[in-house]
C-alpha cells in the first residue's frame, strides 16, 4: 500500500531533513512518542552499537543536575548510573568527569543549554573526554529554543540527540501530550534506529525494515505522525531565517527577564542565560518563610502559568524559580510579569500569608496533596 | 515567517536593558568555532502558501489512495461523533500545559480522572493511569511492570501477538535481560493451552494474552485465567477496548494488569498515531504502575478537586529507581476517548460493538461461499478474521488495490506460514453496498 501514502512519506523525509539542518545528524527516526521515549530510544542506540562491537558497558554518566528522566532512562536500558558534580555555574565539572571516565562508560546524557539555562562553555573538551573513553554522547534537545540557527549539537560533538517537537517545534500540548520525540544519530549509529526508516529511491518513498542491527520499534507504528504534520508546518512557515529569529527573541527574552529581577530575587550563578534563567527565592525564605511554591501560587493570581520550581534541583539551587518565556510574549507581557514578580517581592515582606495562602480566585485553592497521596482515590465508583 | 510579537523599537530597548550593543552578543557563550553561519534550508513561507502546499498533499493521498478501506490490524476506522472533535479542539484542553499547576488545571485533571475511571469500567481492572504512548508501549511497560511484581526472567509472548507490539516489548525488555517464550496458537487460531501449562514456570514473570489476538480470533480468556493464576506469574492482557462493549473484560478473569490502545474509541486513523495507550491493574500494585496518575483530594476550603497524585513513583523524584521514564504522555487523546464513551455510554458501545461483529460476520459468512477461498481458523472473532485464497495474498491484494480496495494485511510478511492468508477488518463503518464491493473484488481477483 506505499504506493497510496508517498505524501506522508514525503513529509517524513522533508521533515527529516529540517532536523538534520537544525541539529547536524545524519538520520532521524520519528517514533518516539515524547521525550522521554526518545530517551530510551538513544541510549538503546548507544547500547546496540556497542553490543554491535562486542563490548560491554555498564555505566552511564549523568550530571546531578539532569532531568530525572535521564537516569530512569539509563536504568531502563540497564545501567548504572554515575552521576558528575555540578560546578558553581551548573556546568559539568571537567574533572569529575575525567575522574569517572572509564572503559565501562557507555556514554554520556547531557542537556546543553544545561538546567542552569546556562551553555555548556566547554563542551567540546567534554566531548573529547567521553569519545576518547570510548563513551558516546547523548544530547538532550528537549528544548532546542536556544540553538535553532545559532549552533548544533551534531557540531559539538553529539553522537545521538531528542528533539521535543511539542516544544522547540510548537506542536500543542494537549493538556501533557500528545508530544513527539525524534531522534537523530550520526552515520555509526544509524543501522541501530527502530524499523523502520523511510527511505528514498529516486522519486518514491518506501519503509525500509530490513535493518538487522535495528533496535526493534517503539511504537506500534511510525510515532506521532499528527505532531509531526504541525510541527512540519511549523517548520515550513519560518525558514532558515524565521528559526534564527526565533532563537533571538527566545534569548532576548529570558536574558531581558532575568536583568530586570535579579535585583529583586537571587541570581545563583553569574553566567549569561541562555532561552531560560534561573531565579531564586532564597532570601524570600530566610527573611520572611515565603518558599518558591508560595511566589509561583501568588503569580496565579496576577494572570500568570508559573514557572517551573524546584528544578534545578534544591540540592544545586534552593528554593528555584525557572523562567522561560519564549519567543512568543511580547515586551509589554514581560513588564507585566516582571511588574508581578516585583510586587509579590514586596508582598512577601508586608503580608508573607497574602503569598502562603494564594491562589485566591481560582476554581479550588490549594489541595491537599499529602492526603492524595496517602488514600489515594484514583476513580469514581458507581456507589460513590 | 515567525511568531515574535517584537518590534525593532522593543528590540532596541531591551537589548540597553540587558547591556548588548547587539542581539548577536546574547550568543557569545557559544564557542565561535560552533557559531553557524546559516542554516541549509529554503526560505519561510506564507500561510496561504503553507496550506497550498498541505492540501495539495491530501489531494494526492485521496486520488492516489484506495476509496475503501478493510484494513485493521491494531488500527480501526470507526465513527467519531463530532461532539470528539468538537471538545478537544478547545483551546483550554488542546493548548494547556501539563496539570503541573492543579489550581489553574482542574478541567484537565478532572478529564484525566474520568478517563481513569472509564478504563477501569471497560476493563474490569481496580484503578488505571492516566495513559501511555500507545497499545503497544503500555504492552512493554505492562511486562516490565510484572518484573517489579515478581523477579523472574520469563515472558510467554502468544505467536498471535501483534508483530510490531511483540518488537517493542522485545525493545522495551532487553535492559531487564527479559526472555521472550512464544506460545503457538492452535487450529482454532487460539492460544495452544497445553503449550501454555507446558512453558509456565517458577521462572515466568508474566503470561501476555491479545484479545482479540492479531489473527482476529477470541481468546479463551476464562480458561487462560485459570492455568495463569494458579502460577505465580502475572497475567497480562492487551485488549481492542471496541470489543469490550460485547464480551466480559479480562479483569473478570483474574487479569492483574489489562492494556490496549484506545485508538477505536474515537480517534483518527493519523496514519499510525497520534493514538492513546491505556494501562489498569489492581490496587496492590498501585505503587508499581508506570506514568501519571490523577487522584481526587480536597482543598484548603474542603472543596473537592483533583491532583497528580503518587508522584513518588515517577522519574522526576525516583530518578533511576522509578518505575518508568514516562512523563509526557497522550491526555489529548486520553481526552477525546473519555469525551467518546461520554457520548456513547455503555449502551451505545455496546451497539457499535454488536454492529462491529455483524458487519463483519456478514461479510465472512459470504467470502467463506466463494471459490478458491477459505476461512482457515474457526474460533470466534470480533471484527476481524483471517481468509486464506489459492493465489497469493500479494497478487490478491493487488488485484483488489486496482479497484480502489484496500482488502487487508498480506499476513506472509509476519508469519511464513500464512503466505497465502490475508487479515481482513469491517467495521461498523462499512456499509451493505461496500462490502458488496469487497466481495466482487475477490470475485475477480481469485
Amino acid at each position: 500500500m506505499l504506493e497510496t501514502c508517498q505524501p506522508a512519506l514525503r513529509m517524513l523525509w522533508e521533515m527529516e531533513h529540517v532536523l538534520k539542518a537544525v541539529s547536524g545528524m545524519d538520520g532521524f527516526t520519528f517514533q518516539p512518542a515524547a521525550g522521554a521515549q526518545g530517551e530510551f530510544v538513544g541510549i538503546s542506540v548507544i547500547e546496540a552499537y556497542h553490543r554491535a562491537r562486542g563490548e560491554e558497558k555498564k555505566v552511564v554518566l549523568i550530571p546531578d543536575s539532569a532531568h530525572g528522566t535521564n537516569p530512569a532512562t539509563a536504568a531502563m536500558c540497564g545501567y548504572r548510573v554515575e552521576e558528575i558534580r555540578s560546578t558553581e555555574r551548573g556546568t559539568v565539572d571537567v574533572n569529575d568527569l575525567k575522574s569517572k571516565m572509564s572503559g565501562e562508560v557507555a556514554g554520556l546524557m547531557l542537556t546543553n543549554p544545561n538546567t542552569f539555562g546556562v551553555f555548556e562553555d566547554e563542551i567540546l573538551e567534554i566531548a573529547g573526554i567521553v569519545h576518547e573513553g570510548g563513551g558516546l554522547l547523548y544530547y538532550d534537545g528537549a528544548n532546542l529554543n536556544a540553538f535553532l540557527g545559532q549552533c548544533r549539537p551534531g557540531d559539538m560533538g553529539f553522537d545521538v540527540v531528542h528533539i521535543n517537537l511539542h516544544k522547540t517545534f510548537t506542536t500543542p500540548h494537549g493538556g501533557g501530550g500528545p508530544g513527539s520525540g525524534p531522534v537523530g544519530v550520526k552515520a555509526h549509529l544509524m543501522p541501530f534506529l527502530p524499523l523502520p526508516v523511510v527511505a528514498r529511491d529516486g522519486d518514491t518513498f518506501h519503509l525500509d525494515f530490513d535493518r538487522p542491527q535495528s533496535i526493534g520499534k517503539v511504537s506500534s507504528f511510525y510515532g506521532n505522525f499528527g505532531m509531526v504534520i504541525r510541527a512540519y508546518v511549523y517548520a515550513l512557515m519560518l525558514g532558515a531565517e524565521g528559526m534564527r529569529r526565533t532563537s533571538e527573541m527566545a534569548v532576548l527574552n529570558a536574558n531581558y527577564i532575568v536583568r530586570k529581577l535579579e535585583k529583586v530575587f537571587d541570581r545563583p550563578k553569574s553566567s549569561q542565560p541562555m532561552h531560560e534563567g534561573v531565579l531564586s527565592a532564597a532570601h524570600l525564605k530566610k527573611d520572611h518563610g515565603v518558599t518558591a511554591l508560595d511566589v509561583a501560587k501568588r503569580l496565579i493570581d496576577y494572570g500568570f502559568h508559573p514557572p517551573t520550581i524546584y528544578f534545578p534541583l534544591p540540592k544545586v539551587c534552593p528554593e528555584a524559580l525557572l523562567i522561560e518565556p519564549t519567543e512568543t510574549e511580547s515586551l509589554e507581557q514581560l513588564d507585566a510579569f516582571i511588574e508581578a514578580m516585583t510586587q509579590i517581592a514586596k508582598e512577601a515582606g508586608e503580608d508573607p500569608d497574602l503569598l502562603k495562602s494564594a491562589p485566591h480566585d481560582t476554581p479550588v485553592r490549594r489541595l491537599d496533596e499529602a492526603t492524595a497521596a496517602r488514600k489515594p482515590v484514583l476513580r469514581w465508583r458507581p456507589d460513590d | 515567517m515567525n511568531y515574535t510579537p517584537h518590534t525593532e523599537a522593543d528590540i532596541g530597548q531591551m537589548l540597553e536593558a540587558v547591556g548588548a550593543d547587539h542581539v548577536d552578543r546574547l550568543f557569545d557563550p557559544i564557542p565561535e568555532e560552533l557559531r553557524l553561519e546559516g542554516l541549509d534550508l529554503p526560505k519561510g513561507v506564507s500561510e496561504m502558501e503553507a496550506i497550498a502546499r498541505l492540501d495539495g498533499l491530501a489531494r494526492e493521498i485521496q486520488t492516489s489512495g484506495p476509496d475503501l478501506c478493510f484494513i485493521g490490524a491494531g488500527a480501526y476506522d470507526h465513527f467519531s461523533p463530532s461532539v470528539v472533535d468538537a471538545v478537544i479542539s478547545r483551546g483550554e484542553f488542546f493548548t494547556a500545559y501539563t496539570p503541573y499547576q492543579p489550581e489553574v488545571s482542574q478541567g484537565t485533571l478532572r478529564a484525566i480522572y474520568e478517563f481513569q475511571t472509564m478504563i477501569c469500567e471497560l476493563t474490569g481492572m481496580e484503578i488505571a493511569n492516566a495513559s501511555m504512548y500507545d497499545g503497544s508501549s503500555a504492552l512493554a511497560e505492562a511486562v516490565m511492570m510484572a518484573a517489579r511484581i515478581r523477579d523472574a526472567q520469563r515472558v510467554l509472548l502468544p505467536r498471535s501477538l501483534h508483530p510490531y507490539y511483540r518488537k517493542v516489548v522485545e525493545a522495551y525488555a532487553r535492559g531487564a535481560g527479559l526472555k521472550m517464550v512464544d506460545v503457538p496458537w492452535t487450529r482454532a487460531g487460539t492460544m495452544d493451552l497445553d503449550a501454555l501449562k507446558d512453558e509456565l514456570d517458577d521462572d515466568t514473570t508474566a503470561v501476555v494474552v491479545q484479545n482479540p489476538n492479531f489473527l482476529g480470533v477470541l481468546e479463551p480468556l476464562d480458561a487462560i485465567g485459570e492455568i495463569v493464576t494458579d502460577s505465580a506469574a502475572s497475567y497480562v492482557a492487551c485488549v481492542n477496548p471496541m470489543s469490550l462493549g460485547l464480551i466480559r473484560p479480562p479483569g473478570d478473569f483474574g487479569a492483574d494488569i489489562v492494556v490496549g490502545d484506545g485508538q477505536p474509541l474515537g480517534l483518527l486513523l493519523s496514519f499510525g498515531g497520534p493514538y492513546v495507550g491505556f494501562f489498569a491493574t489492581r490496587e496492590a500494585h498501585v505503587r508499581k504502575m508506570p506514568g501519571r496518575i490523577v487522584g481526587q483530594t480536597t482543598d484548603v476550603d474542603g472543596k473537592c478537586g483533583y491532583v497528580l497524585t503518587l508522584k513518588t513513583r515517577e522519574q522526576d523524584i525516583r530518578r533511576e529507581r522509578a518505575t518508568s521514564n514516562i512523563c509526557t504522555n497522550q491526555t489529548l487523546c486520553a481526552t477525546a476517548v473519555t469525551v467518546f464513551l461520554s457520548s456513547l455510554g455503555p449502551q451505545g458501545l455496546g451497539e457499535a460493538a454488536a454492529l462491529n461483529w455483524a458487519h463483519s460476520h456478514q461479510a465472512a459468512d459470504a467470502l467463506a461461499t466463494l471459490d478458491g477461498v477459505s476461512l482457515p481458523f474457526d474460533g470466534a472473532f470480533f471484527n476481524e478474521f483471517v481468509v486464506a485464497c489459492d493465489r497469493s495474498a500479494h497478487e490478491v491484494l493487488g488485484a483488489m488495490s486496482s479497484r480502489g480496495i484496500a482488502g487487508g494485511i498480506d499476513l506472509g510478511r509476519f508469519y511464513p506460514e500464512l503466505d497465502h492468508h490475508i487479515l481482513t477488518c469491517v467495521t461498523e463503518k462499512r456499509t451493505g453496498e461496500e462490502i458488496d464491493r469487497l466481495l466482487s473484488a475477490w470475485k475477480e481477483a481469485v
